[in-house]
C-alpha cells in the first residue's frame, strides 16, 4: 500500500486524532477504522501508521496504555487527551478554512 | 511550549533513557500484536495461514525499518543515536592503530606548533602593550648619521616647554646602581628618568607616589621608587618601605614609592629601580657639561585629541626653529629633525622580521598537516566504501551515516585537539626557554586561547567536509558494486585529488626546509665571521665601583682597578689580564660613539668627524685579547698621566681618514669638545667587532686609564687563562675583592659564551625553522607513502598481469619508485616559486649568503628526494612480492 494521495503527513495527524477521538482503539484498529470510514479512499501504509502514532504519543496528545484485547491478547490501546482534543479542533478548523477556499477556486465557472 | 508538553516530553525522555529496553519490547509487542491481526485478517479473507502471515508481514514493510522509524520518532532520540555514534566511532578508530596515530600526532603537531608559535608572537606582536591607551605612547629620537640617536637633556627641556601635544613627556637611561649591605654588595638593574616617566607609559606606584618635579633639584635629596620584585626580594615586601632610606652608590636615597606587581617596564625589563634625574639647568650656556651630552631617550604621551601626524608635524617645527632660550650646540641642533615611532612598534623592530618568518612557517606547518589528513581520510573513506554500502542496504538513510561520519571526524579532531593542547604547552615553553634576550615582553607569553581554538577550527572543519565525502559519494553509488568489492580494494576515487595534495605537501616541505638551510648557513657563515680577537680560554666579569668614588684618573676609584689588577695578575693560571671599559660583544648598556676629530681636518667639531667606538684599556689588553698590532706601538706601562697622550687606533679609523698614509703621529681629539687633549696616534690595531659579529662598526680609539679623562664607573676584567678559564673564578674573584671588597662583581663569563649569546636570536629562528622543516618532510614522507599504498593496492591487478606476463620483479619496484619519484619532481619544480619567495621574504635574516644560495637549494633538494626514495620502498616491495597468481583471482 502507498500513501494516500495527495495527503501531507499533518493532515494524517489530524485523520488519526479524530478516529481515536470517537473512542480508544489499537493500531490495527485505527487503520481498519479509517479505511472502514473513507469507504476504501484513505489507506495508511502500516508503517507509516506506528511512527505517527507514536509521534502524537510524544506530543501529549494521546496516551497509551495496554489492554486485553477482544480476542484475548495484549495490545496497546490509544486515546485522545484533552490536550489531544484541543489540537483537533484547531487542525479540523485549519482544514476547514483550506479545504473551503481550495473548493470556491475549483468550483469557479469557466468561461 | 506549554507546561505540560513540556512536563510530558520530559517524561518521556527520561523514560527512553532510563527503560530503553522495556520501551523496545512494547514495540516489539505492539507489532506483534499488529502483525497478528493483520494475519488474521487475511485468513478470514481466504489465504493460507502461510500466506496470510507474509501478506501482513509485506504490508508492514520490513520489521526492522518500521521500528527505526520509530526509534526515529522518539524524543531524545539523537541523544541515543550521538552516543551510538560516538562508541561505534571509537570502536573505528580502535581497529586501525595505524590509522588514527598517524592522523592524531598530525592533528597535534599542527594544531600544537600552531597554537605555540601564536602564543609567543601575539603578545610581542600584536597585543597591546599592558598600559592605558597603549597606542598613544611614542618613542622620540633623534638622527646621527642616518640612525636613530640619543638627545640631550636640554633637547628635552626645550620639547617640554614648546611642545603643544603631549600630555607627559620623559627621559630614561640605564642606571645600575650598588647596593652595599648584610650580603655580597649588589648592582642593580635600574633607570634614572624625569618626573614624566611613568605618567608617560599611565602607570602609577600601588605605594607612596610618583616622582615629581621638585624631586629634580640639582645636587637635592635622592628619591627612589622600587618594582615590587625588588621590594619583595630585598626588603621583605614591608609597607613601611615607603620613606624609608637605603644607600646607593654610598649616597642616601628615600624610596619614595612601590610599583605595583605585574608592572611591565617595555623598554627595560630587567629594571627594578627608578631614581630620578638631577641635572643642572645652569649649565645652559656649557657646551662641555652632561647636560649638553646625547645620551638620554625619549618616551612621551599623546594628549587626547592629537593625532599622532599632529604630533610629529609639531615637534618637527620645534626642530627647525631654535629659540633662544635654548642654545644649540652642534651636534644637539635638531636639524635634521627627529625620529617618531609608537612604543610598541619601537621595541619590536629588531625582533619582528624574525616573529614573523616564524609564524609564517607555523602555518605553511598547518596547510600541510591539513593536506595529511584530508588525504588519511580520503584514503580511509575509499577503504570504508563497502561499510557504508552494507549500511545503506540494511536501511540506514543517507543522513545517517553521514551524521555517524562526522561525529567519527569530531572525535577526531578532538583528540587531536587534546593531544595538540599537551604539544603546544610543551612547545610554549620550549620557545621562551629558547628566546633570545632581547625578546621584549617574554612574560607576558602564555598559551593563547583563541589561537588554539583558531588552528582547531580548521582542521576540525578540514576533518568534518573530508570526511563526509566518502558517504555522500556512496549513497549516490551504485550499491551491488561497492557491497562486491568489499572493503580491501580502495577504488581509483579521488586518486587524483591525494596526488595533487602530495605534491602540495612536497612543495610546501621544500619551502620550509629552503629557509631552514639558509639560515643554517647564515649562521654557519656568521660564526666564521673573524671577532678580531680570540676568544678561547677567556674569562670575564664587569667589576663595578660606587658612583661616590671619585672619577678622576688619578682618584681612588682608578686606584682600586689598579690593585686589583695586580692582585688578578697573580693568580696562578692567568696568562694575562686587564681591564676594559667596553667589552666586545657585551650588550652593554651604556655604550657610546665618541665624536672624533682628527687635527688634520680641522681638530674642532668642524668637519665630519667620526663615531669611534672609546676603549679605556690596561696595556696587557691587547696581549690579552690576542688582537694584532698592524703599525707602531701598543699601549705600554710609560703611557701615564704625564706622559704626552697616546691613543691607538683601529684599522678602519686610519683607513678611513688616512687612506695608505702613514697615521701615526697625526693628533685627534676624542668626544668633540673644543678645549680637550690632543692625543698622538702611536700604533694601529686590527679591528674588533662590538656589536656583534654581523656588526660593521668598527671605528675604535684605545686609551690608557690614567691618560682618559675620565675614571668609568664600571670596568670589564679580561683574563687569558693557561688552562681551564672558568675553574680560576672564584679565584679572581677574591682577588679583585681583596683590592676592596665591596664592589659587585657582574656579568661572570668566558669570552665564548658572550659570542655564542650574540648569535641568540639567529640560533632561535633557526630551530623553529628546522624543527618546522622535519615535521613538514616528516608530514611529506607519510602522505608519499600513504599514497603510494592506495595505488600498489588499487593496482593489484595490474602488477599480476605483468608479472604473470613476464616482467621481472625489479620492474615492478622501478614502476612504483617512479611513481612516487614523478610527485615528488612535480612538487619540488612547483616548490621552486615558493621557495624563492619565501628566501626573499626573509632576507633581513639572511648573512653572507644569497636568497638564491644555489647550495642551499641543491642539497634540499637532494634531502627532498632521498626521503622520497624511503617512503616509495616499502610500497613498492609490497608491489614486488604480489603473487601473480593470488592478484588475479582478485576481483
Amino acid at each position: 500500500m502507498s500513501r494516500p494521495s495527495d495527503l501531507v503527513q499533518g493532515t494524517l495527524d489530524m485523520l488519526l486524532l479524530k478516529i481515536l477521538a470517537l473512542e480508544p482503539m489499537n493500531g490495527f484498529a485505527v487503520s481498519l477504522r479509517l479505511k472502514q470510514v473513507s469507504g476504501d479512499v484513505l489507506q495508511v501504509s502500516d508503517g507509516s501508521l506506528y511512527p505517527a502514532l507514536h509521534k502524537l504519543e510524544q506530543q501529549g496528545w494521546i496516551t497509551a496504555e495496554w489492554k486485553i484485547s477482544e480476542k484475548g491478547r495484549r495490545a496497546k490501546y490509544y486515546s485522545l487527551t484533552r490536550l489531544g482534543r484541543r489540537q483537533l479542533e484547531r487542525e479540523a478548523d485549519n482544514w476547514g478554512r483550506l479545504s473551503g477556499a481550495i473548493s470556491r477556486v475549483v468550483k469557479l465557472k469557466e468561461a | 511550549m506549554r507546561p505540560e508538553r513540556w512536563f510530558t516530553k520530559l517524561s518521556f525522555w527520561l523514560r527512553s533513557l532510563l527503560q530503553r529496553r522495556a520501551i523496545d519490547q512494547e514495540l516489539d509487542d505492539e507489532l506483534a500484536y499488529h502483525v497478528e491481526a493483520r494475519t488474521e485478517e487475511n485468513i478470514a479473507k481466504g489465504m493460507t495461514s502461510e500466506e496470510a502471515r507474509r501478506a501482513a508481514h509485506i504490508e508492514l514493510g520490513g520489521l526492522e525499518q518500521v521500528k527505526e522509524r520509530v526509534r526515529a520518532e522518539r524524543t531524545g532520540a539523537w541523544l541515543h543515536t550521538f552516543v551510538q555514534d560516538v562508541r561505534y566511532g571509537l570502536r573505528m578508530l580502535r581497529k586501525f592503530p595505524g590509522f588514527t596515530a598517524v592522523a592524531v600526532v598530525t592533528l597535534a603537531l599542527g594544531i600544537g606548533a600552531n597554537t605555540a608559535i601564536f602564543s609567543a608572537v601575539n603578545p610581542i606582536l600584536f597585543e597591546p602593550l599592558p598600559y592605558a591607551r597603549p597606542e598613544r605612547i611614542m618613542m622620540i629620537w633623534g638622527i646621527f648619521q642616518g640612525a636613530r640617536s640619543q638627545v640631550t637633556f636640554f633637547n628635552y627641556r626645550e620639547l617640554l616647554q614648546r611642545n603643544h601635544s603631549f600630555d607627559a613627556l620623559a627621559i630614561f637611561q640605564p642606571w645600575q646602581p650598588t647596593m652595599v649591605g648584610t650580603d655580597a654588595p649588589e648592582r642593580l638593574e635600574g633607570q634614572s628618568v624625569s618626573y614624566g616617566y611613568f605618567r608617560s607609559l599611565g602607570i602609577e606606584p600601588a605605594l607612596g607616589r610618583d616622582f615629581q618635579p621638585s624631586d629634580e633639584m640639582y645636587q637635592g635629596p635622592h628619591a627612589a621608587i622600587l618594582s615590587y620584585g625588588l621590594w619583595q626580594r630585598r626588603f621583605g615586601a614591608v609597607p613601611s618601605m615607603v620613606g624609608h632610606q637605603i644607600t646607593l652608590d654610598g649616597n642616601a636615597y628615600t624610596v619614595i614609592g612601590i610599583m605595583p606587581r605585574g608592572f611591565e617596564n617595555v623598554v627595560d625589563p630587567a629594571a627594578e629601580i627608578w631614581t630620578q634625574e638631577q641635572y643642572n639647568p645652569a649649565n645652559l650656556n656649557d657646551t662641555n657639561s652632561s647636560e649638553w651630552a646625547n645620551h638620554l631617550s625619549l618616551v612621551a604621551r599623546l594628549r587626547p585629541g592629537v593625532t599622532f601626524a599632529q604630533a610629529k608635524a609639531d615637534i618637527e617645527t620645534i626642530a627647525r626653529i631654535p629659540v633662544p632660550e635654548f642654545p644649540r650646540p652642534r651636534w644637539a641642533s635638531l636639524r635634521l629633525g627627529f625620529v617618531v615611532d609608537s612604543l610598541q612598534a619601537d621595541i619590536t623592530r629588531e625582533v619582528r622580521p624574525a616573529l614573523l618568518a616564524v609564524l609564517g612557517a607555523a602555518m605553511l606547518v598547518l596547510l600541510i598537516v591539513c593536506a595529511n589528513v584530508t588525504n588519511l581520510l580520503l584514503a580511509r573513506g575509499a577503504q570504508r566504501r563497502g561499510e557504508f554500502a552494507m549500511r545503506a542496504a540494511l536501511g540506514a538513510g543517507r543522513a545517517r551515516v553521514i551524521r555517524q561520519l562526522l561525529t567519527e571526524s569530531l572525535l577526531l579532531a578532538l583528540i587531536g585537539g587534546a593531544l595538540g593542547l599537551v604539544v603546544a604547552r610543551i612547545f610554549v615553553q620550549a620557545v621562551v626557554a629558547l628566546s633570545p634576550p632581547n625578546i621584549p615582553r617574554l612574560n607576558a607569553i602564555g598559551l593563547d586561547r583563541s589561537a588554539f581554538f583558531f588552528a582547531l577550527g580548521v582542521t576540525s572543519f578540514i576533518g568534518l567536509l573530508v570526511g563526509v565525502i566518502p558517504a555522500v559519494h556512496t549513497s549516490r553509488g551504485d550499491l551491488q558494486s561497492d557491497l562486491k568489492e568489499g572493503s580491501r580494494q580502495a577504488t581509483g576515487s579521488h586518486q587524483f585529488t591525494r596526488r595533487a595534495l602530495v605534491v602540495a605537501e612536497v612543495a610546501l616541505a621544500l619551502v620550509l626546509l629552503v629557509s631552514a638551510g639558509l639560515l643554517l648557513r647564515s649562521l654557519t657563515r656568521l660564526f666564521a665571521v673573524d671577532p678580531g680577537f680570540d676568544t678561547s680560554s677567556v674569562l670575564t666579569m664587569q667589576v663595578q665601583t660606587s658612583a661616590q668614588t671619585s672619577s678622576s684618573p688619578t682618584g681612588d676609584r682608578a686606584q682600586f682597578f689598579k690593585r686589583a689588577l695586580e692582585n688578578v695578575q697573580r693568580v696562578p693560571g692567568v696568562e694575562s689580564a686587564a681591564f676594559t671599559s667596553l667589552l666586545p660583544l657585551a650588550d652593554d648598556p651604556i655604550t657610546g660613539l665618541y665624536g672624533t676629530f682628527f687635527e688634520k681636518d680641522g681638530g674642532a667639531p668642524l668637519g665630519g668627524g667620526y663615531g669611534a667606538f672609546r676603549y679605556v684599556v690596561t696595556p696587557d689588553y691587547f696581549k690579552t685579547m690576542l688582537i694584532p698590532l698592524r703599525r707602531g706601538r701598543l699601549l705600554a706601562e710609560t703611557d701615564v698621566a704625564t706622559a704626552p697622550h697616546a691613543v691607538v687606533i683601529s684599522e678602519s679609523l686610519a683607513e678611513g681618514e688616512f687612506g695608505d698614509k702613514n697615521p701615526l703621529g697625526q693628533r685627534v681629539r676624542i668626544g668633540g669638545f673644543p678645549n680637550w687633549p690632543w692625543y698622538n696616534i702611536v700604533g694601529v690595531v686590527g679591528n674588533v667587532r662590538q656589536d656583534s659579529l654581523a656588526g660593521t662598526h668598527l671605528d675604535a680609539v684605545y686609551m690608557t686609564p690614567e691618560q682618559s679623562w675620565y675614571a668609568d664607573q664600571a670596568m670589564s676584567l679580561v683574563a687569558r687563562a693557561r688552562g681551564s678559564s672558568t675553574a680560576l673564578i672564584p679565584e679572581i674573584k677574591s682577588a679583585v675583592w681583596a683590592a676592596d671588597k665591596n664592589q659587585p662583581i657582574v656579568r661572570v663569563t668566558t669570552m665564548n659564551a658572550l659570542l655564542a649569546a650574540t648569535v641568540a636570536q639567529r640560533r632561535f629562528t633557526l630551530i623553529l625553522f628546522e624543527a618546522f622543516g622535519i615535521v613538514a618532510l616528516a608530514l611529506a614522507a607519510v602522505g608519499i607513502y600513504g599514497v603510494l599504498s592506495g595505488s600498489v593496492v588499487e593496482r593489484t591487478r595490474e602488477i599480476g598481469i605483468r608479472l604473470a606476463l613476464g616482467a621481472p620483479r625489479a620492474n615492478i619496484l622501478s614502476l612504483i619508485v617512479r611513481q612516487g619519484m614523478a610527485m615528488t619532481a612535480l612538487g619540488i619544480a612547483i616548490g621552486f616559486g615558493g621557495a624563492f619567495a619565501a628566501s626573499q621574504a626573509i632576507a633581513s635574516q639572511l648573512f653572507g649568503v644569497a636568497p638564491l644560495d644555489a647550495v642551499t637549494y641543491a642539497g634540499v633538494v637532494v634531502l627532498l628526494a632521498a626521503v622520497s626514495v624511503g617512503a616509495c620502498w616499502l610500497p613498492a616491495r609490497r608491489a614486488m612480492k604480489v603473487d601473480p597468481m593470488a592478484a588475479l583471482r582478485y576481483e
